[in-house]
């Protein structure tokens, strides 16, 4: 140092950027890309490419380069790997230091990580598979305002998934009509109802209107049922001072829970929501309107295990994780590994699941991961299997698409997730015996029975789109 | 298509009330009870006993039972000790624990005796609602 001279020009990226000897720091932020480089650039010149890109480098060298520790904070290209089952493609491994980064902030990562890199030139595609927090990154970051433990002892709910309900239509209900629908399936048995991602305050109902009719409706299925009830006001606003307004009016009337929509509203508004609600003792549910945009192409964009591992990071007490079965995507094996991000305190790598680095959580609490998107009490046994305890289940079309109605669908619903959890208790296998026991628990419950008769055949089964990558048979 | 059910639950009627987990199945059998605290044990749990006035079954605080049994993984002995609890406590609710210390929460709760819950209750009841609902609602 203080002997190197400065030489003007455009240096190929892997003289700095690629260093295979490289042996990754505790405290480096590590992240894994799936590469699809231009044709004719070879794989370590796309990879330090990525790296100088998403870390200390512009395309030409400049003399302020020498005014710093460039050996110090530059990331590092550190690893090459083949994509399973796919030619064009491989993954890239980079190391960021700590220095690069400001602590607490999410927003300040992934604004270096998937900044202007996504764009470049030299790359095809690009997708972000799974980013390595260190631990002293987590510590800096306010975490679930609450999580699963804290939330089952508020609501005294233990032993079982929560069960809930997305009131539909999606749009165009009155406020008061709304209620009604929201306290029959209280009554009926189930723990929450929610309010669909883009309920926000319309002309058709406004945002005040919804969450006092909803506040009654949860009032009187609690008097009626001797149990404790919630319903997700979603408070996503156009700006975050209609945020903080619809939050404080929620605390107000007493509701236990409000929601947002943290990839619309936006994670610095989010994080800010999310420490109002620990410090206001409100429970906080986070729908992910907008992923698929983002995480759904294999080739380019972020993996959901990094949006659902941020989501950790900025605070939220449940997210939507996908289903397995049911209407919308989800590979088995992805889904449980960021169920796994989501619950756990210490997540070990595994490629069969698509986790790509160890992750330690410290003590920041666990997320419940909900699942939620056109299942029904048929799926109840695989939910139960697939899911255990820590997980919301959401039945929309499935409670209220009950022919005797919300009240009988959300009954049918919770009889026959308590005959599940009882059997697996019991030792049962509730995949094999699935049908067997929730017949049995319909011989006591003529809700159940209706509901058996009347989903029995639906299914949905098209192949999903992002899979994991494995080699070709 | 079978006719149509009317939903029957009612504030008035004290058998609206449910008790948490299991509440929507018929009650259990002794058999069936052995079967959950054994989940419990093979779960690394510790039991424990509570038990309440029906009309106060609400709170998050029931009376505890001694204390809770750590280490106990007899069925039997757990057994035992929900009967003793009934006997000493005439019309209480009665539920078992799961400590799940590492968790430091509970891995399941589940009511293993319901007492009859006076009609007076439904009093009860409606105080929460009056306290609760907003002001507007009931005026």
């Amino acid at each position: 140092m203080g002997t190197q001279k400065f030489q003007a020009g455009v240096k190929e990226y892997r003289e700095r950027y690629w260093d295979p000897n490289y042996t990754p720091k505790d405290s480096d932020i590590l992240a894994c890309f799936k590469v699809v480089p231009q044709p004719g650039v070879p794989r370590e010149e796309a990879a330090a490419a990525v790296c100088a890109e998403s870390s200390t480098a512009t395309w030409t060298t400049v003399w302020t380069d020498l005014l710093t520790d460039l050996d110090y904070y530059q990331g590092r290209a550190y690893a090459i790997e083949d994509v399973p089952g796919d030619d064009e493609a491989f993954y890239a491994f980079i190391a960021y230091p700590m220095g690069l980064f400001e602590e607490g902030s999410v927003v300040n990562v992934f604004t270096s990580l998937v900044g202007n890199v996504f764009g470049f030139k030299a790359v095809r595609s690009l997708r972000l598979e799974d980013v390595r927090f260190p631990l002293w990154f987590v510590t800096t970051c306010d975490g679930p305002p609450h999580g699963i433990d804290v939330e089952r002892d508020k609501l005294d709910k233990y032993g079982r998934p929560l069960l809930g309900c997305t009131i539909k239509p999606k749009l165009g209900l009155s406020a008061k009509n709304y209620g009604r629908a929201i306290y029959e399936c209280l009554r009926g048995g189930l723990d929450f109802t929610k309010d669909d991602e883009n309920v926000n305050s319309q002309p058709f109902m406004r945002w005040r209107d919804r969450f006092l009719f909803a506040m009654e409706a949860i009032t009187k299925a609690e008097a009626e049922t001797g149990e404790r009830k919630g319903h997700y006001l979603n408070v996503t606003a156009p700006n975050v001072e209609e945020m903080y307004k619809r939050a404080e009016f929620a605390k107000e009337i007493g509701a236990p829970i409000i929601m947002s929509d943290y990839l619309t509203l936006g994670w610095a508004a989010h994080s800010s929501l999310s420490r109002w609600c620990r410090d206001n003792g409100m429970l906080l549910h986070v729908h992910r309107a907008m992923h698929a945009v983002i995480d759904r192409n294999p080739k380019h964009g972020i993996n959901f295990r990094v949006l659902a591992k941020l989501l950790r990071l900025l605070g939220g007490d449940h997210l939507h994780s996908g289903t397995v079965v049911g209407k919308l995507e989800g590979d088995r094996e992805a889904t449980l590994g960021w169920i796994s991000l989501m619950r756990e305190r210490y997540i070990k790598e595994d490629r069969s699941r698509g986790i790509f680095f160890d992750q330690d959580w410290g003590h920041t609490p666990g997320v419940f991961p909900v699942a939620s998107g056109g299942i029904h009490v048929w799926h109840m046994p695989a939910l139960v299997d697939i899911f255990g305890d820590d997980a919301v289940l959401q039945f929309g079309g499935g409670t209220i698409g009950h022919p005797w109605g919300n009240a009988a669908g959300a009954t049918a619903n919770r009889v026959a997730l308590e005959a599940c959890v009882k059997a697996r208790n019991e030792g049962r296998d509730i995949i094999k015996e699935g049908k067997e026991i929730l017949t049995e628990a319909a011989k006591s419950c003529p809700e159940l029975k209706m509901a058996m008769e009347t989903w029995k055949e639906i299914k949905f089964e098209f192949e999903t789109v992002d899979k994991l990558d494995v080699a070709h048979r | 298509m079978s006719e149509m059910n009317d939903f029957p639950s009612r504030i008035k009627d004290p058998a609206s009330r449910r008790l948490g987990t299991f509440s929507y199945l018929p009650g259990f059998t002794e058999e069936e009870i052995r079967k959950q605290i054994k989940y419990v044990i093979d779960q690394g749990w510790d039991c424990a006993i509570e038990h309440t006035e029906p009309e106060f079954a609400r709170l998050h605080y029931w009376y505890m039972w001694k204390l809770p049994m750590f280490g106990e993984t007899d069925v039997d002995v757990i057994m035992q000790e929900i009967e003793a609890c009934r006997k000493a406590n005439p019309g209480h609710h009665i539920r078992l624990i799961g400590y799940n210390k590492y968790r430091q929460t509970q891995g399941l709760s589940l009511v293993v005796h319901r007492g009859d819950i006076p009609q007076e209750s439904t009093t009860e009841t409606w105080m929460h609602l009056k306290t609760k609902a907003p002001d507007w609602v009931l005026r």
